[in-house]
């Protein structure tokens, strides 16, 4: 990963720990509803945030194949260079 | 997993609340003795939770036409209007129900989900942006994704956060459609509409709002939030649903863009559904009738919500932002919820239970909604009931 993308990543990471219940670090490889057992209300929620942080919009429908905190990453990255 | 491991897990998930008898997502009224007043496995219950809220189920005006229409043109129409044609009392009701708003043009729906399907999935499509409220009904969220534009969501009620997302958009902005709600369904706060208005008239986009809460309830003459924020001429499309104030089933748009006429041929919500019934059509014009000319049903039900609203308020619940016919009480934890709904049944009272992930900021909801129908004598029973509960919580407050 390039030093921006890594930036993003950390930045998902730390804005992802405020809205999950588990204690301890927050991995990349990690499924945002299976693992982090975000339901669809803390995901909407998350968006917003993501959004704000970064300054970009994404649509709800963008996010079908985002399964993982680096796919997440990696769709903000894009979003944020289009 | 398999297609139907998962339905079972959801059964599992569901257990709690389920397990018995008395679930919540499964009472079956068996019979109605009133429009407030019904009973449910043999038991009479005042009824909290219909949404009926001006009363009309029971009205003999909308219940004489409703017979009269089914004698005359027979129980269904069998078919969907562009296929096998309009009856005269669909194109009827549509007049009355662009008279009644003060536009020309209306479209009469089978649903108010699929007036909010049909309308959405019909303006908006591939390319096209639609910000709405992030406490919009899931009719609306469906229409979005049938739509397949782009979906964003604003911050409830926030119109600088709307402001903030539409900028991003740039040149996109003006193709967008802004979708709110009159009086949100749970927790029955106004949208704030106002301010809404100006920012969609900063961005030249469009506004639609879903007024099915509101309709009959808000208004001088009972048009909904447009109406009383005094901002309807910068409302493009506003939606709603007979099966509220107006006491039967369908939905409806109304606007006063000639483009809405269109709608008809290209909404498939709209082309593929049976159209509604005649004796549907017959009781809402009556009750539509019965909005326009009574406006005292409206101030009676502004009266009990006032009642019900202080008297949960004075005894400490943590209640809806607002007084509105809609109240919810706030109950903390998914089985304090389910204890407290199964307690208020036993007193021989009906209210919705509403749990996340269907409820706005994961709250666990009593969701309780007053009608004009409801006798002082009723709201005491009910206040009664809320105040023998003492959960820790409100002992806390109360102390």
């Amino acid at each position: 990963m390039t030093n921006d993308a890594d930036a993003i990543l950390e930045d998902v990471i730390k804005l992802l720990s405020q809205f999950i219940k588990q204690d301890g670090e927050i991995t990349e490889s990690q499924h945002l509803m299976r693992d982090l057992e975000l339901d669809s209300v803390m995901v909407m929620e998350l968006m917003m945030e993501l959004e704000d942080h970064f300054d970009i919009s994404i649509p709800l429908n963008s996010l079908p194949d985002v399964n993982t905190v680096s796919d997440l990453a990696i769709e903000i990255s894009k979003l944020k260079n289009q | 997993m398999s297609l139907l491991d998962r339905l079972q897990q959801f059964t599992q998930q569901h257990e709690t609340t389920d397990s018995d008898s008395m679930a919540p997502l499964g009472a079956v009224i068996e019979h109605l003795f009133s429009a407030t007043e019904g009973s449910i496995k043999g038991r009479r219950m005042i009824l909290v939770g219909t949404n009926n809220y001006l009363g009309l189920t029971f009205d003999n005006q909308c219940i004489n036409a409703n017979h009269q229409a089914t004698r005359t043109y027979g129980t269904g129409t069998t078919g969907s209007r562009l296929a096998n044609g309009s009856y005269a009392g669909h194109q009827d009701l549509e007049k009355e129900l662009a008279t009644f708003y003060g536009v020309d043009h209306s479209i009469v729906f089978s649903t108010g989900y699929t007036a909010n399907l049909g309308m959405i999935s019909a303006l908006v499509s591939h390319g096209d942006t639609i910000m709405l409220d992030e406490h919009c009904h899931a009719s609306i969220y469906d229409g979005c994704k049938l739509s397949g534009a782009d979906i964003i969501h604003f911050r409830h009620n926030n119109a600088e956060d709307l402001d903030k997302r539409l900028r991003r958009l740039g040149d996109n902005a003006s193709t967008t459609l802004i979708i709110v709600e009159g009086i949100y369904s749970m927790l029955g706060d106004r949208g704030n509409l106002k301010d809404i208005v100006i920012v969609k008239q900063k961005y030249d986009a469009l506004l639609m709002v879903d007024e099915a809460h509101s309709l009959g309830v808000l208004g001088e003459s009972g048009r909904g939030l447009a109406q009383e924020s005094d901002v309807e001429q910068h409302v493009d499309f506003i939606t709603g649903t007979f099966s509220k104030s107006l006491a039967g089933i369908g939905g409806f748009c109304v606007s006063q863009h000639p483009e809405l006429e269109v709608i008809r041929y290209t909404s498939r919500p709209y082309i593929f559904t049976a159209s509604p019934s005649p004796g549907t059509i017959a009781s809402t014009r009556a009750a539509l009738g019965i909005i326009s000319n009574t406006p005292k049903l409206r101030e009676q039900l502004w009266e009990n919500a006032n009642r019900l609203y202080s008297g949960l308020k004075s005894m400490g619940y943590d209640l809806s932002p607002e007084v509105s016919p809609v109240i919810a009480v706030n109950v903390g934890e998914r089985e304090d919820a389910l204890a407290m709904w199964k307690k208020l049944f036993d007193r021989g009272i009906y209210v919705n239970l509403v749990m996340p992930p269907a409820t706005p900021n994961r709250k666990c909801l009593l969701r309780c909604s007053v009608s004009a129908a409801h006798t002082s004598a009723q709201l005491e029973v009910v206040l009664d009931a809320f105040a023998s509960f003492q959960t820790p919580k409100l002992n806390k407050q109360l102390a």
